[in-house]
């Protein structure tokens, strides 16, 4: 009686087991079988997802932008005392380079930016697009500008901007890339003009 | 007589052990998550995301990794920011930025990409913009899906009990 207990205790090799000690066996090995399974998917998709990541920072993009101010569709003060500009532009890159097999979309923007006494550098979006395919990565546009150039204050008559066009490289998983290229600089005309 | 001696014996052992176990593991997720929030400089290093306003680029359930550090914000950063007085934190892109040259002080105006319109209606009160202070921190990765079981979690929370009785079970009745 007592040396089976004690054999019992030990669970040795599975010899003397109880029948019901070795159901008790089978049925955490079951669990034990899909806990590593579950794990091993995991590392694995934790790999692929770093090693995407990690070979897009090898991508050395070479795009082309050029963009023109085509007209200044509206050049006021406002209500509340600030400048604000609308105009046309025409925009014309290729942004196919920046496109790698872990990319899901570009989000693209233009940006006016300029300095003024009080502020040190302001960066005010005038146009914005998301590109999520490779092959609509070039092209050309004749838009106005999506979000009007408002300045803090009356600093933009005659003023010298830089436009700069920024992208954003967002990945189906890992880590995004940012980006931006200077392009023409433009004045402003000297005094406030009206739709015509 | 014996058998249920030797019976009480041994049972304590093993249930401590297991306590200890769970002790360990509660504690190592903890020390990785403190951990991350030194490396990253933020107060929560990730974030869920719960809406829609970021799309096509994010989509709920996705979850972002985030980064503060004190270099300058500039238009393009996708930044997480709270407003005054509200609790859940925003993720969005910033489109204006306007640096003082005294202060170096910076104004902000975010707008999700997927939005109409910009922030202005979210920022509390009359005001206009964001300041760094407002700012948590800056979205640097990314990854897909992950995020769904929280935002599953917060919104049904049955699901959330459900999963801690089912793990505290396994736990328990596991025998290694």
């Amino acid at each position: 009686m007592i040396h089976a207990e004690v054999v019992d205790r030990i669970g040795l090799m599975g010899l003397t087991l109880t029948s019901r000690e070795r159901e008790e066996r089978e049925m955490h090995s079951a669990v034990q079988r899909a806990n590593a399974l579950a794990t091993i998917a995991a590392i694995l998709l934790a790999t692929i997802c770093a090693a995407a990541s990690f070979l897009d920072a090898f991508n050395s993009p070479s795009l082309q932008a050029h963009v023109q101010v085509v007209k200044i569709n509206r050049f006021r003060r406002q209500l509340d005392g600030n400048d604000e500009v609308k105009m046309t532009l025409k925009m014309s890159m290729d942004l196919t380079s920046l496109f790698t097999w872990n990319t899901k979309q570009v989000f693209v923007f233009l940006a006016a930016e300029y300095e003024t006494d009080t502020n040190s550098l302001n960066q005010v979006s005038l146009w914005d697009h998301i590109v999520q395919e490779k092959d609509h990565a070039s092209f050309q546009v004749k838009v106005p500008t999506k979000y009007p150039l408002i300045d803090q204050g009356t600093n933009l008559r005659g003023k010298k901007v830089g436009l700069v066009l920024h992208w954003h490289i967002m990945p189906i998983s890992g880590r995004m890339i940012q980006g931006k290229m200077p392009l023409s600089d433009f004045s402003l005309p000297d005094s406030y003009t009206t739709r015509s | 007589m014996d058998r249920i001696k030797f019976l009480g014996d041994v049972k304590i052992r093993p249930a401590l052990i297991q306590l200890l176990n769970l002790g360990m593991i509660i504690s190592s997720a903890l020390i990785i998550w403190k951990g991350l929030m030194c490396i990253t400089g933020c107060e929560s290093p990730v974030v869920v995301v719960l809406t829609g306003s970021m799309e096509p680029g994010f989509k709920r359930g996705d979850i972002l990794f985030l980064h503060m550090n004190k270099e300058p914000i500039r238009a393009g950063e996708i930044v997480v920011y709270n407003v005054d007085g509200r609790d859940i934190p925003i993720v969005h892109r910033v489109i204006k930025a306007h640096e003082r040259r005294d202060t170096g002080e910076i104004d902000i105006l975010t707008k999700g990409d997927n939005n109409p319109v910009d922030d202005i209606s979210l920022y509390s009160g009359g005001q206009l913009w964001l300041n760094r202070h407002h700012i948590i921190g800056r979205a640097i990765g990314y990854l897909p899906y992950v995020g769904y079981l929280t935002i599953i979690m917060t919104e049904m929370p049955i699901v959330k009990h459900l999963l801690i009785v089912v793990l505290a079970l396994l736990v328990i009745t596991s025998k290694e």
